[in-house]
C-alpha cells in the first residue's frame, strides 16, 4: 500500500494526516507546537505514522503546511493552509463553497470553486480578534478549560457586550464583567458572539455562498457554531475532521504529486 | 535584478528584423542594466545637489509628487525637494522607525501619514538624511490633489515660517474618459487654475530674488516634454513578454528620476537612453526575470520598509509587475494629458497641471476601466492590491475597486495591507503567506489552461 501525508504546523497545535490511494483518512496525529517546531512536525508525522501501523517508507510524498510549513524538513514541497483548508473541506464536503477556518492566531475566510480550488480568500491582519486566541484569553480569565467553553456559553441566556477587540485587553473587559456579577455562562456567550461578529465580517468580504463549512481547532466548539451560524444565518458543515482539514489538504496535494509525478517512495529524510 | 535572456516574443515579433549577434553581444553588455545604474547615479547627484544647497543656506521649494509645478519652480533656481521622496528613502534605509517613534513621542498619533511623520523627525534633526541634509523651505507649492499636502506644509509654516501657495485644482469625475483642451468647462478650469500661477509667479520672484523669464519656462517645458514622451514609450514597452522591467522595483527607479529631476536636460537624456536600453531588450528577447510565469499589475504604493523582500516574495514565483498605478498617479502624471505647447507656455502649464493632477487624482475614483483596460493591455494574468495604512487617499476604494473589478472579470487578485512607511504594521510572515497562497492560485490555472512559458 502507498500513502500521502500532510502536516500543518499551526501556531498551537501541529497535525498529520496519512491518506491512502483513495485519498481516505487512514491515521492522523496531533501534537502542541510548542518552541521546537521541526521536532513538532516530526513527532505528528511519526504519532500518526504509528497509529496507522504505517512504515515511513510507505509514505510516497509529504506536504507542509501552515505558518511553520517550511520547518516539515522532511517533506517534499509546501503549500499554504489556504489551499490546504480549501482543498480539505471541498473534499469532506464536496458542495462546499465557503469556508471558514478558525485557529490559534489566524481566522480565514475562503471561496473556493466547484473542483475545490481557491477562488478568493481573505484573512484577519495584524490582530487576534476573532481568533482561538480570544478563547485562549477567555479560558485563562474565567479558569474554564477550553473544551468547557463552548457548553457553558450555550447555558448563557443574556450575553454580555464584548467591546474591546484587542485580545490582550479582552481578559481585563472579562473581569469587570465578573467584578459587576454577570454570570460566566452570559460573558462567555458575549465572548463567543463577539468572535462570531469578527470571523463573519471576514466571510463576507469574501462572499458567503452555500454550502459554508467551518474548519480548524475552534471548530470543535459547539457554541462557536452556534453563534456563527446565527450571525451568518446558514448552516454549517462541521466534520470530526475539522481540527485536522489543512494537514488533510496538504495529504491531498501530496497524493496529487505521488499521481501526476511518481515521486520517489520515503520522505526526504530516509531517501537521505 | 537578475538580467538574463530568455527566449520570448512580443506582439510584433515576426516583422523584427533578424538581429546582428556580434553586435548584440558588444550592446547588450553595455546597455542592459543602464536604467537601473544611471537612474540611482542620478538620483544620488540630485541629493546630493540638495545636500550642497542646504551647506550654502539656500532655500528649497518643497512640493510633491502630484502636481509639482517643478517646470516653473526651477526658473527661480529653487532646490526642488520632494518631502514625500525623502521620507520612502528613510523607509527603504531602516531609519523610518526611528523617526516615526520621534515624531511620536513629539505628539503625532500612530495613524498620522507615516510621511508626514518621517518629515517632521527629519526637521526636528535640522534636516539630517540618510541621502545627505534636506535644505529647509523657503516656499511651499502644491495642490489640493490630497489634504494631507495642505496640512503637511502648515507645519512648515509653523516650524520656518514659510510661505505656502496652495494650487485650487478643480476635480472631475469624467476618470478614464479622454477630455478635449477645447471643452468649454476644461477651458474655464484651466483659466482657473492659469490665474493662480499668475498670482504665484510674483511671489516666487519676491522670494527667490529672481525675476520670471519666460523664455527659461519654455526650455523647461521642452524637457518634460521629452521627457513624457519617452515615459509613455517606456510604459508601452513593457506589454513585451517577456516584460522588459518590472514596474513594481524597477520602475521605482525610474519614478525617482521622474520626479526628483522632472523638467531638466538630465531626466530628458536619461528617459531617451532608457527607450533604447528598453527597446534593445525587446529584440534580444531580454527579460527582466530568469523565467516569466505570471504578468502582474500593482495597485497602491509599494512597501518600502522591506522594499527588496517584498519584490522578491513574487519574484521568487516568476511574477512580474508589468504595469502600475503607481507609475501613473506617483508620476506627477508624467504621461497624462497633452503636451506641453510652447507657444503658450504658462497656459499650457496651466493645462497640464489640471490634466495632470485629475489623471492622477481623480481617476482613483473610478479605478475599474483603467484597470481592465491594464489588464488587456499588458495581458495581464492578476491584480495586486496593496492598501497601505497611511494613506486614506489611495487606499480607501481599493476594497470597493477589487469587488467591481471581480464582478466584470475573471481575473484573479490579490489584496494585502501593510504601510509604505511604518515597520510596525508590516509582518512579512503574514504577506508571504497571502502571496503563496495567491501563486498557488495562479499556478494552478496557468497549469490547466496549459500555457507555457
Amino acid at each position: 500500500m502507498e500513502y500521502a501525508a500532510g502536516v500543518d504546523v499551526g501556531s498551537t497545535q501541529t497535525k498529520s494526516v496519512i491518506v491512502d490511494e483513495e485519498g481516505r483518512i487512514v491515521a492522523r496525529a496531533l501534537v502542541d507546537t510548542g518552541a521546537n517546531v521541526i521536532q513538532a512536525a516530526e513527532n505528528a508525522f511519526r504519532r500518526s505514522l504509528d497509529s496507522g501501523g504505517i512504515a515511513g517508507g510507505e509514505v510516497r510524498c509529504v506536504v507542509g503546511t501552515g505558518y511553520g510549513r517550511y520547518k516539515v524538513t522532511f517533506g517534499h514541497t509546501q503549500v499554504t493552509e489556504i489551499s490546504c483548508h480549501g482543498r480539505g473541506a471541498a473534499h469532506m464536503f464536496p458542495e462546499t463553497r465557503t469556508v471558514l477556518d478558525m485557529g490559534g492566531q489566524d481566522t480565514k475566510a475562503i471561496r473556493v470553486s466547484e473542483n475545490g480550488e481557491i477562488v478568493d480568500f481573505c484573512m484577519n491582519d495584524k490582530c487576534a480578534a476573532g481568533t482561538g486566541r480570544f478563547l485562549g484569553a477567555a479560558s485563562s480569565a474565567l479558569e474554564i478549560p477550553l473544551d468547557q467553553l463552548g457548553p457553558t456559553a450555550l447555558r448563557g441566556e443574556r450575553p454580555v457586550k464584548i467591546s474591546t477587540t484587542c485580545t490582550v485587553f479582552a481578559e481585563s473587559e472579562i473581569l469587570s464583567w465578573l467584578g459587576k456579577g454577570k454570570k460566566i455562562e452570559d460573558i462567555l456567550l458575549g465572548v463567543h458572539k463577539s468572535i462570531a461578529a469578527r470571523a463573519s465580517g471576514l466571510v463576507r468580504r469574501v462572499g458567503i455562498e452555500d454550502q459554508v463549512t467551518f474548519t480548524g481547532g475552534v471548530a470543535r466548539n459547539t457554541a462557536m457554531i452556534a453563534t456563527l451560524e446565527e450571525r451568518l444565518g446558514t448552516r454549517l458543515n462541521v466534520s470530526e475532521e475539522s481540527h485536522y482539514m489543512g494537514a488533510l489538504g496538504a495529504a491531498l496535494f501530496a497524493l496529487d504529486r505521488v499521481e501526476s509525478e511518481g515521486t520517489p517512495v520515503g520522505t526526504r529524510e530516509e531517501q537521505a | 535584478m537578475t538580467e538574463t535572456a530568455t527566449s520570448g516574443a512580443d506582439t510584433d515579433a515576426a516583422t523584427r528584423p533578424p538581429a546582428d549577434t556580434a553586435m548584440e553581444a558588444v550592446s547588450t553588455a553595455e546597455i542592459v542594466g543602464r536604467g537601473n545604474t544611471d537612474g540611482n547615479r542620478l538620483f544620488k547627484e540630485w541629493f546630493a545637489g540638495l545636500d550642497r544647497a542646504a551647506e550654502e543656506g539656500r532655500g528649497a521649494a518643497y512640493v510633491f509628487v502630484m502636481g509639482s509645478l517643478t517646470e516653473l519652480l526651477r526658473c527661480f533656481d529653487f532646490p526642488v525637494v520632494f518631502p514625500e521622496i525623502n521620507s520612502l528613502q528613510t523607509a527603504v534605509r531602516h531609519l523610518a522607525p526611528e523617526l516615526l517613534n520621534e515624531a511620536e513621542d513629539y505628539g503625532y498619533s500612530p495613524d498620522i501619514c507615516g510621511y508626514v511623520k518621517a518629515d517632521v523627525a527629519t526637521q526636528l534633526r535640522g534636516g539630517t538624511h540618510p541621502m545627505g541634509t534636506i535644505p529647509k523651505p523657503a516656499v511651499t507649492v502644491c495642490t489640493n490633489a490630497c489634504n494631507t499636502y495642505i496640512k503637511w506644509a502648515e507645519i512648515w509654516e509653523r516650524m520656518y515660517e514659510t510661505p505656502t501657495f496652495v494650487v485650487d485644482v478643480p476635480g472631475s469625475r469624467s476618470a478614464g474618459e479622454a477630455f478635449s483642451t477645447s471643452d468649454r468647462a476644461f477651458a474655464n478650469d484651466r483659466a482657473y487654475v492659469e490665474t493662480q500661477l499668475r498670482d504665484l509667479i510674483p511671489r516666487l520672484e519676491e522670494i527667490s530674488g529672481v525675476p520670471f523669464d519666460i523664455g527659461r519656462l519654455r526650455e523647461r517645458l521642452g524637457w518634460t516634454n521629452e521627457m513624457r514622451r519617452a515615459w509613455t514609450r517606456v510604459l508601452e514597452l513593457n506589454r513585451s513578454r517577456p516584460a522588459l522591467f518590472n514596474a513594481l522595483t524597477d520602475g521605482t527607479v525610474y519614478l525617482g528620476v521622474a520626479n526628483g529631476l522632472r523638467a531638466t536636460p538630465e531626466a530628458a537624456a536619461y528617459f531617451r537612453d532608457l527607450v533604447e536600453e528598453l527597446e534593445h531588450r525587446r529584440e534580444q528577447g531580454i527579460g527582466t526575470l530568469p523565467e516569466e510565469l505570471h504578468r502582474l499589475i500593482f495597485v497602491g504604493v509599494p512597501c518600502y520598509p522591506i522594499f527588496r523582500r517584498f519584490g522578491e516574495l513574487f519574484t521568487e514565483w516568476g511574477g512580474v509587475f508589468v504595469s502600475s498605478t503607481y507609475m501613473h498617479f506617483a508620476s506627477g502624471g508624467a504621461n497624462a494629458g497633452p503636451e506641453y505647447d510652447l507657444d503658450r507656455p504658462l497656459e499650457s502649464l496651466a493645462e497640464g497641471l489640471l490634466a495632470q493632477t485629475r489623471a492622477a487624482m481623480d481617476s482613483m475614483f473610478f479605478q475599474t476601466d483603467a484597470l481592465l483596460e491594464m489588464v488587456d493591455h499588458y495581458q495581464a494574468d492578476g491584480i495586486v492590491y496593496h492598501p497601505i495604512k497611511s494613506c486614506r487617499t489611495v487606499s480607501t476604494g481599493l476594497a470597493d475597486n477589487r469587488r467591481a473589478v471581480m464582478e466584470r472579470r475573471d481575473v484573479p487578485s490579490l489584496f494585502i495591507e501593510s504601510d509604505m512607511m511604518d515597520q510596525r504594521v508590516v509582518s512579512e510572515a503574514q504577506l508571504k503567506n497571502r502571496i503563496d497562497a495567491f501563486f498557488e492560485g495562479l499556478e494552478s490555472r496557468r497549469l490547466k489552461s496549459g500555457t507555457t512559458t
